[in-house]
C-alpha cells in the first residue's frame, strides 16, 4: 500500500489528514511486531523439535501437541475479542471495534483451522484414530463453522455499517451458543463414551517439556496479536481508500 | 391509540399466515419435500442392521431441520417486494412485534408440518400410534420455537445480503446443533420407555435454548434494519 | 410556537457521502411544500428522515414536537406515499387497508377502510387481489392506505407517478381536503405545476442542501421554471 496509490486515488499529498501517513499506514514502517513474533516462533520450534526430549510412550507425534494447544488457546483469545468487540460495538458504534472483530475473527480462523489439522495429524499416531467427538475438538469444529459463517457473512453485506451491525449481532449469538454447544457435547460424551483404548490424558508434564509449551505458547500469542494488528492495519487502510474514493465521487 | 406489543404481534403474525394461505404453494411445496425426505431415508438405511424405532427420532429431527429452513428462506421475501416493510416500520408498532408476528407465523408453519411429517414417520416406520406420537408432538413443538427463533433472525438478516439462499443455511445449523440433539436425546429416549427423568436433562436443554434465544433474537431483530 | 413539523438541522451520510445536508424548515397546519431538485438531490432521502425510517446523523425531526426516532407514537401521525406501493400482492385491496388501520390502532378498522377506499375511488376493487391491479390502481390504494389512519403529516415522494387522469384527480381532490382539514405535507415531485397547483411553500433541493425556500405566494410561478433550471445548472 504505497503512498503513489493514494495521491492517485484522490490527488491528495500523503500528509493530508486522511491521508496514509497521518493514519500511520504508510507501509513503509517495519513491522516489529511481527518480525519478533516470526522470530519467537523459530526459537519455539527450534526448541520443540530438537532440545526438548521426545515423549516415551507417544512418540516423536507428541509434539505436535505444543502447536495444537497453543493454537487452541489462542484461538479462543481471538473468538474471544471478536464477541467482546461486538457488543462494543453494537454499545458504541464506533467502527475500530468492528475493524478488530473482522482482524480477530479472520486470524482465530487460521489458529482454529491449525487445530483442526493438528488434531488428526496428533491422534492418528496415538489414538488410532483420525477424529473423536471430544469436548475440545468437537467445540472446535463448530467454532470453525461459526467463525466461517462471520466471515461468509461479513463477505456477503456490501453497505459498511450494515456489514458491521450484522457481524455484531451475529457474533453476539455465537457466543451465547457456546454454553449450549459444551453441554450438549458433554452429555453426547458422558452418555456415549468413545470406544479408544489409548485415551488421552493432560499428562503432567516434566519441568522441560513444560518449559517448551510455555515458550511454544508465549510465541503463539505474540503471533497471534501481531496477525491480528497487522490484519487490523490493512482493514484501516482498505477502508480509508473506499472513504476517499466514495467522497471523490460527490464532488 | 398505539397497539399493543401482544396485539400489533398478532396483526403481523396474522397477516403473514393470511398471504401463506393465500396461495398455499409453499407450505405444500415444503410438506412435499418433508414427507418424501422420510421416505428417501428409509431406503438409504440398511433396515435390517439398525431397527426402525431406533432410526426413526434421527431420520424425523433431520427431516425437522431441512424442512424448517425451507420453511423459514420464504420469511422476509414477501416484505422486500415494493418496499413492504417500510410500511410496517412506518408505524408505531414496536419493532420486536415485527420479529415476534413472524417468528409465531413461522412456528405455525413449521408446526404445520410437523403435523404431517410426524404421522408419516410413524407410520413408514411403525411406531405405534398413541403416546408415541403425543411426545414427538410435544417435543417438536418445544423444539421448533428454538428452531424459529435463530431461523426468524438470520432470515431478516440473510435476506439483505447477497447470499441469502446459502447463508440462511450456514449461520443457522451450527444454532441448530443443541436443540437437534436435545430433541432427539429426548425423544429417542421416551419412545424406547426410559424414565421420563432420564429425558429430563435434554428438555431442560431446549427450554433453556428456547428462552435464551428467544429474548436474544427479539433484542437483536431491531439492529438488523436500515437506520 | 410548536410547529406540525419540522425539521433542524437534519443531516444524514451514507458512508463518506452526505446525502442530506444540515437541512431545517418548518411546516404549520394546512400548510403543503412542494420540494423541487434533480435526481440524487437527497429528496427521498429527507421523506426518509422526516417519516422516521432513517436516523439522522446529526439534527432531528420533530412532529408537534415530539422527536421522530425518540418517540414511536409520534409516527402514528405520518402518513407516506412513495412510488413503491407497500403492498401486499398477495392480499387483497380491501385486506391491505385493514391492515394498515390495524397497525396504526384505528378505533373503528371498518369505517375507516370504507371511507379510505371511497376516497380514492377504489371501493368497487376491494375484494381484488393487489397483484391483479394495473400500476396505476395499485398507486391509489396505496394512497388509500396512507391516508386510513387521517395522519396529519402527509409526506409523499412523487406520488403523481403512474396514476392516470382519474387517479391524478382524486389524489389533488384528497390532497387539497386534507390540507383544508389542517393537515401538513411535504410533496416531492417532479412536474413543478402539479407541485406549485397544492402548495403553499416551496424549495428546491440540491447536492443535499435545502435552497430557496419560500412561500407560494411570494413566487412568480411564470418564471419559476426558468428560475429552477438555473438553480440547478441544468442538471435536472
Amino acid at each position: 500500500m504505497s503512498s503513489a496509490s493514494f495521491d492517485d486515488a484522490a490527488g491528495r499529498s500523503p500528509e493530508a489528514p486522511n491521508g496514509p501517513v497521518a493514519l500511520g499506514i504508510t507501509g513503509r514502517r517495519f513491522d516489529w511486531l511481527l518480525v519478533a513474533a516470526v522470530a519467537c516462533m523459530a526459537v519455539a520450534y527450534v526448541r520443540a523439535i530438537f532440545f526438548t526430549p521426545i515423549e516415551a510412550l507417544q512418540g516423536a507425534a507428541q509434539k505436535i501437541y505444543y502447536v495444537h494447544v497453543s493454537a487452541a488457546v489462542n484461538a479462543y483469545l481471538a473468538l474471544g475479542i471478536v464477541a467482546l468487540m461486538s457488543i462494543v460495538y453494537l454499545w458504541l458504534r464506533d467502527e475500530r471495534a468492528d475493524r478488530l472483530a473482522e482482524s480477530a475473527g479472520e486470524v482465530g480462523l487460521v489458529f482454529l483451522t491449525v487445530v483442526l489439522t493438528t488434531g488428526p495429524l496428533w491422534g492418528k499416531p496415538i489414538w488410532g484414530a483420525w477424529w473423536t467427538w471430544d469436548a475440545r475438538l468437537t467445540l472446535t469444529l463448530f467454532l470453525w463453522f461459526l467463525t466461517a459463517g462471520y466471515l461468509v457473512l461479513r463477505g456477503a453485506v456490501d453497505d459498511a455499517a450494515m456489514r458491521a451491525r450484522y457481524s455484531a449481532v451475529l457474533g453476539i449469538l455465537a457466543a451465547l451458543l457456546i454454553p449450549f454447544i459444551h453441554l450438549s457435547v458433554y452429555f453426547f460424551n458422558t452418555l456415549h463414551p468413545m470406544p479408544i483404548v489409548l485415551k488421552p490424558d493432560r499428562p503432567s508434564l516434566p519441568n522441560e517439556m513444560l518449559v517448551t509449551l510455555l515458550v511454544f505458547f508465549g510465541a503463539c500469542t505474540v503471533l497471534c496479536l501481531a496477525l491480528i494488528r497487522l490484519r487490523y492495519r490493512y482493514a484501516v487502510g482498505r477502508d480509508a481508500l473506499l472513504g476517499l474514493e466514495s467522497e471523490g465521487g460527490d464532488r | 391509540m398505539r397497539p399493543t406489543l401482544l396485539s400489533s404481534t398478532w396483526v403481523i403474525a396474522r397477516k403473514d399466515l393470511a398471504i401463506e394461505f393465500r396461495t398455499r404453494t409453499a407450505f405444500l411445496a415444503v410438506l412435499v419435500f418433508a414427507v418424501l425426505g422420510v421416505a428417501v431415508f428409509y431406503f438409504a438405511w440398511d433396515a435390517t442392521a439398525v431397527a426402525a424405532l431406533d432410526l426413526a427420532p434421527g431420520v424425523l429431527w433431520v427431516i425437522f431441520t431441512f424442512s424448517g429452513l425451507l420453511s423459514l428462506q420464504r420469511s422476509f421475501g414477501v416484505e422486500q417486494a415494493e418496499r413492504a416493510m417500510d410500511g410496517l416500520l412506518l408505524s408505531p408498532i414496536d419493532r420486536e412485534a415485527i420479529f415476534l408476528g413472524k417468528a409465531l407465523a413461522n412456528l405455525l408453519f413449521v408446526a404445520g408440518i410437523q403435523l404431517v411429517t410426524i404421522p408419516a414417520v410413524a407410520l413408514l416406520y411403525n411406531l405405534s400410534l398413541g403416546r408415541p406420537l403425543l411426545i414427538l408432538f410435544g417435543v417438536a413443538l418445544l423444539a421448533a420455537v428454538g428452531l424459529v427463533a435463530i431461523g426468524t433472525l438470520f432470515s431478516a438478516m440473510a435476506s439483505n445480503t447477497r447470499l441469502a439462499e446459502l447463508l440462511l443455511p450456514m449461520l443457522s445449523l451450527p444454532f441448530f446443533v443443541p436443540v437437534v440433539y436435545g430433541a432427539a436425546q429426548a425423544t429417542s429416549t421416551l419412545l424406547a420407555g426410559r424414565p421420563s427423568q432420564e429425558a429430563w436433562p435434554f428438555l431442560k436443554l431446549l427450554i433453556a435454548f428456547d428462552l435464551v434465544f428467544l429474548v436474544a433474537c427479539t433484542l437483536a431483530f431491531p439492529y438488523t434494519l436500515e437506520e | 410556537m410548536t410547529r406540525v413539523l419540522e425539521a433542524v438541522g437534519l443531516t444524514r451520510t451514507f458512508g463518506g457521502r452526505r446525502a442530506v445536508s444540515d437541512v431545517t424548515l418548518a411546516l404549520n397546519a394546512a400548510e403543503c411544500l412542494a420540494l423541487f431538485g434533480p435526481n440524487g438531490a437527497g429528496k427521498t432521502t429527507l421523506l426518509r428522515l422526516l417519516a422516521g425510517l432513517l436516523k439522522p446523523t446529526a439534527g432531528l425531526a420533530r412532529i408537534n414536537g415530539d422527536p421522530l426516532r425518540g418517540d414511536a407514537s409520534a409516527r402514528a401521525h405520518v402518513g407516506f406515499i412513495s412510488h413503491q406501493s407497500m403492498l401486499y400482492g398477495a392480499l387483497t385491496v380491501r385486506e391491505n387497508v385493514v391492515l394498515a388501520a390495524r397497525l396504526y390502532g384505528v378505533s373503528d378498522v371498518r369505517a375507516a377502510t370504507e371511507r379510505a377506499l371511497r376516497h380514492m375511488r377504489v371501493l368497487e376493487r376491494g375484494d381484488a387481489l393487489v397483484r391483479a391491479l394495473s400500476r396505476g390502481l395499485q398507486q391509489r390504494v396505496s394512497i388509500a392506505r396512507a391516508l386510513v389512519h387521517e395522519p396529519r403529516v402527509l409526506l409523499l415522494d412523487e406520488p403523481y407517478t403512474g396514476l392516470d387522469a382519474l387517479g391524478a384527480a382524486a389524489l389533488t381532490d384528497t390532497l387539497a381536503r386534507l390540507r383544508g382539514d389542517g393537515g401538513t405535507m411535504v410533496l416531492v415531485t417532479h412536474n413543478i405545476a402539479e407541485g406549485l397547483a397544492v402548495a403553499t411553500h416551496a424549495a428546491v433541493m440540491h447536492g443535499g442542501r435545502l435552497l430557496r425556500l419560500e412561500r407560494r405566494d411570494d413566487l412568480d410561478s411564470a418564471s419559476y421554471a426558468d428560475e429552477y433550471r438555473e438553480l440547478v445548472g441544468g442538471a435536472a
